[in-house]
């Protein structure tokens, strides 16, 4: 009963959430003010499923990866590759005589296929290296990373990934729309969730608490390492397909490991093992570095004055400040390993009520 | 003979960079030792070191800007490590790891605000900077005399651990942290002293690096400050000889990829950073722990 009333409500508030965003999306002018609200809407979207899906390996599983990056890449470059039109590839690969891949697929399956071809390059790096513990896994993941960075730049594969030139041309929903890559995203992190909540999911925790005392339960930690972080990149994977989208253009430079710690930021001011807070995270996130303090990249004059310091840069300046500010005194992140759910503030609403309707204080 | 003048220059680069790595990679692996912390603003603080030697030389004589880089380096570095990682000793260490990257990343944007994104020309410090002329191959001063100093460095670094005093709290606090602090070992001013040899270290490295490569961006830092990291994990992190090896290692091999690039027909010059990776990958996948990092070599 309880669990249906929940249920109930959770869809009623996404078809509001849903409705506002049409609402927001007809009614605001690329020319007006707002429009960096859509964008920091869009790219907050992409940035939350890829946060989630770092958070499900770094917070429920343990594994300190930091290969995000370039399970991004490999999906951005899967979408990008399978999804340019025909007609459009011997303009986009014009050094390369129209690249080798002559037809395209549907977007959606370009999502898909993005998400498969970066679990598997994930699956066949896990071999060996998630023999390793903490820090050199880090440190392992990284370095493919790159590697495949420095792969997918490569001249000779230039038919496939179009040298260190940019693909382009693809079709772009997730930036057409602010609805796509937020349906996309949300639709992805639940299907994180429910494994969170699965058997699998009390597994992955299991061995992040101790890994000893999980396999002497019973787990077999290959499999369950392998699984999340198969998992892991597999959504990884689809986050950089709409990054794709977002960007309309992919570059394999832009895809270094400064990504991958952005990520990790985003994850650990939200919470290391808050599903919720890497979302709200990922939003502040995108909405402090790329809207709300663009206004001390500006100069200002009041009256005589001139206000020092601000000119382009300071803006970037003031979010690392405040980043550490928050990294220094907030430890916990902004939700710790708590979750935010409409349950849980419907209780103590209906609490808090009680407790006003007892006259009792606060 | 045509062979060597060929090929000398590729050799001699990889054994120069290897040096400068190695100069960076001590800083990684002291730390890491200590803290069990990937200091990750370690490459930012190098190139803060090249960002201030440009600006500094611009308004006083040479002679007065190297030592005060010197030591406006070492000052920055023992400042965050005060302001950043001290506050979190008894956080979890994933809490320090994040504090490093908000520090590499407020360093980067700090560079990035009083550059304004452009790349500064590092001055060019006689003598060192001058052009030599070795078994037919011209190069600059800077690539002979870097190994010889880089193993000078580490030769003082490890009789100052072996035989003083702060060494030996070195030692007593990398092998275990908590006992150490029980046995009356100031462990803050032992930190404080690795923070000040690894910028040190870093600044001497910052000096010699930039004076072969001669723009300063923001980033500058990252991959040179990555691979050094490599070469420490490579080496077996927490070991100063092996830290050295791994840099000169990764350096040398670096270098012989584009030195193989001149007879391959396909052109394999862009997986020159990423190589020092693959090696990495190739060596923990046979031994865990690094090179040397079993046996528990004079760990720091």
């Amino acid at each position: 009963m309880k669990k249906k009333k929940e249920l109930v409500i959770s869809l009623v508030l996404i078809a509001v959430l849903i409705g506002i965003l049409r609402l927001m999306e007809i009614n605001i002018s690329p020319q007006s003010k707002w429009a960096m609200l859509m964008t920091v809407l869009k790219k907050g979207s992409i940035y939350a499923l890829v946060a989630v899906s770092m958070n499900l390996l770094n917070g429920f599983t343990g594994l300190f990866s930091l290969g995000q990056a370039g399970f991004m890449m490999i999906g951005a470059y899967t979408y990008a590759i399978f999804t340019i039109p025909a007609d459009q590839r011997e303009m986009v690969y014009m050094y390369y005589n129209g690249g080798i891949v002559k037809f395209a697929i549907p977007a959606i399956c370009g999502v898909l296929l993005a998400g498969v071809f970066a679990a598997f390059f994930a699956f066949l790096i896990g071999i060996p290296v998630l023999r390793l513990k903490s820090d050199y896994l880090a440190i392992a993941t990284l370095g493919f990373a790159e590697i495949m960075r420095a792969l997918f730049q490569w001249d000779t594969l230039g038919p496939l990934t179009n040298g260190s030139n940019m693909l382009r041309s693809y079709p772009t929903p997730a930036s057409a729309s602010v609805i796509y890559p937020f349906v996309v995203s949300g639709v992805c992190i639940a299907v994180i969730v429910l494994m969170i909540n699965s058997t699998y999911g009390r597994a992955f925790k299991a061995i992040r608490d101790d890994e000893i005392a999980a396999e002497a339960m019973g787990i077999n930690l290959a499999h369950h390492k392998r699984i999340a972080f198969t998992v892991s990149s597999f959504f990884a994977g689809i986050s950089g397909a709409l990054l794709a989208m977002f960007q309309t253009n992919v570059q394999a430079k832009s895809f270094n490991s400064a990504m991958t710690y952005e990520i990790l930021l985003i994850v650990v001011i939200g919470g290391i093992g808050s599903v919720t807070g890497s979302v709200i995270s990922s939003f502040l996130f995108i909405a402090c570095s790329e809207w709300l303090l663009r206004f001390l990249d500006e100069q200002h004059v009041i009256g005589e004055f001139t206000v020092p310091l601000m000119r382009s840069g300071f803006r970037k300046v003031v979010f690392s400040i405040i980043i550490m500010v928050i990294v220094l005194f907030f430890r916990q992140g902004i939700m710790g390993t708590r979750e935010f759910s409409i349950s849980g503030i419907l209780n103590k609403i209906s609490g808090r009520s009680r407790k006003a309707q007892k006259g009792e204080p606060k | 003979m045509e062979w060597l003048s060929r090929n000398l220059p590729y050799l001699l680069a990889g054994i120069s960079v290897g040096g400068q790595y190695a100069l960076i990679a001590i800083g990684y692996t002291m730390v890491y030792g200590i803290l069990r912390l990937i200091n990750f603003a370690h490459g930012d603080i190098f190139m803060v070191a090249g960002l201030m030697m440009v600006y500094l030389s611009a308004s006083l004589p040479i002679y007065v800007s190297i030592p005060l880089v010197i030591v406006l380096t070492v000052l920055i570095g023992f400042t965050v490590e005060r302001v950043a990682y001290k506050p979190l000793r008894s956080a979890p260490r994933m809490s320090v790891m994040i504090s490093a990257i908000g520090v590499s990343y407020l360093l980067q944007n700090l560079a990035l605000y009083i550059t304004g994104g452009l790349a500064q020309q590092y001055p060019a410090i006689p003598w060192i900077s001058d052009q030599i002329t070795v078994f037919g191959a011209s190069t600059k001063r800077v690539t002979v005399i870097t190994p010889f100093l880089t193993i000078i460095l580490v030769v003082l670094l490890v009789a100052l651990i072996k035989n003083t005093k702060i060494g030996m709290a070195m030692r007593a606090a990398s092998k275990d942290f908590e006992t150490s602090q029980l046995m009356g070992i100031k462990i803050n001013s032992v930190i404080s002293m690795t923070f000040i040899i690894g910028s040190f270290l870093a600044a001497i490295g910052s000096l010699l690096f930039f004076s072969n490569y001669t723009g300063v961006t923001p980033t500058i830092g990252t991959m040179p400050g990555l691979k050094a990291f490599v070469a420490a994990v490579f080496g077996g992190i927490g070991s100063i000889p092996g830290a050295v090896i791994g840099a000169f290692i990764i350096g040398i091999c670096e270098n012989l990829v584009m030195m193989a690039n001149q007879y391959v027909s396909i052109d394999i010059s862009n997986f020159k950073d990423a190589f020092a990776f693959l090696l990495l990958i190739i060596i923990l996948f046979f031994k865990p722990t690094g090179l040397f990092g079993e046996k528990q070599t004079d760990k720091v």
